[in-house]
């Protein structure tokens, strides 16, 4: 699957192995200039690949929901594993995000 | 026996952002002995690579992450040396001691810094979650810092060290 992807007004951002502050100004850049097409209403982040996330990882997703967030978008989190649900909770972000 | 195993290791690292995940790895190699559990393991991947991520962006000033794929950018653009970042683990009775520093421009108010939430750096999307993940996965956690000088972060977490076997005696 392609990193960025836009399906049913969805931006499909699946992230990498290792979300770190390495990963994370890639990451924002390239699923800020999708957000900015006015197809995209919603973001899907796909943890499927990832074994490990820090709080940069966290800055991506908050980052993501204030722009979205106020022009009614949701913020989607899909296969979630075990450290990164962990951070998730940890951070609070989990209120703010729908975790499926 | 793994539990009496004693062990010490010091790493000098150039402060790039491809380096947290080499201290990352460095530090779950460094306690693979003590037969950690998974979770344990990410405790302390994320420790570290908290507090390295810290010395690098806030100590040194070093931004720059990933550029795209492929091209990472390693070069403070004003062509300035990055700086290096110490890191050095101790094994002691099955406890975990890391230490980290920098040499980069130092904390003005500990306190404040420690506060979950709190970032310096909003204009790079930072969470300001750091300390608070480096507090909620270590047992202890010591930050030593003076502006100019740098920054030592101490942290420290028991291991579990289950045996894989059960050996009869």
């Amino acid at each position: 699957m392609e990193e960025f992807q836009v399906i049913d007004h969805c931006l499909m951002v699946k992230l990498p192995k290792e979300v770190d502050h390495h990963q994370a100004g890639y990451y924002c850049q390239k699923a800020d200039a999708f957000l900015f097409q006015p197809e995209v209403n919603h973001v899907v982040f796909d943890f499927e690949d990832t074994e490990f996330m820090d709080s940069s990882g966290i800055g991506i997703i908050m980052g993501r929901y204030k722009k979205i967030a106020p022009l009614g978008g949701k913020v989607y989190a899909i296969n979630v594993g075990k450290q990164v649900k962990r951070i998730l909770d940890l951070s609070g972000m989990s209120k703010l995000l729908e975790v499926l | 026996m793994n539990g009496k195993m004693e062990n010490e290791m010091e790493l000098l690292f150039d402060a790039i952002s491809y380096n947290e995940g080499l201290a990352r790895v460095a530090v779950a190699a460094f306690v693979s002995n003590l037969n950690p559990t998974l979770e344990e393991l990410a405790d302390v991947k994320t420790a570290v690579s908290e507090a390295v991520t810290n010395a690098i962006i806030h100590g040194y000033g070093n931004v720059e992450g990933y550029a795209g794929k492929g091209r990472p950018v390693q070069k403070p653009a004003d062509g300035k040396k990055p700086g290096k970042v110490r890191m050095l683990c101790k094994l002691e009775r099955g406890v975990l001691k890391v230490l980290i520093e920098d040499r980069g421009k130092g904390i003005v108010n500990v306190g404040k810094a420690m506060e979950p939430l709190f970032t310096t750096r909003p204009d790079l999307e930072r969470s300001g979650m750091g300390f608070a993940f480096m507090e909620a996965f270590m047992d202890d956690l010591q930050v030593e810092s003076a502006p100019g000088v740098g920054t030592i972060v101490r942290m420290q977490k028991k291991m579990t060290n289950d045996p894989w076997i059960e050996v009869a005696q």
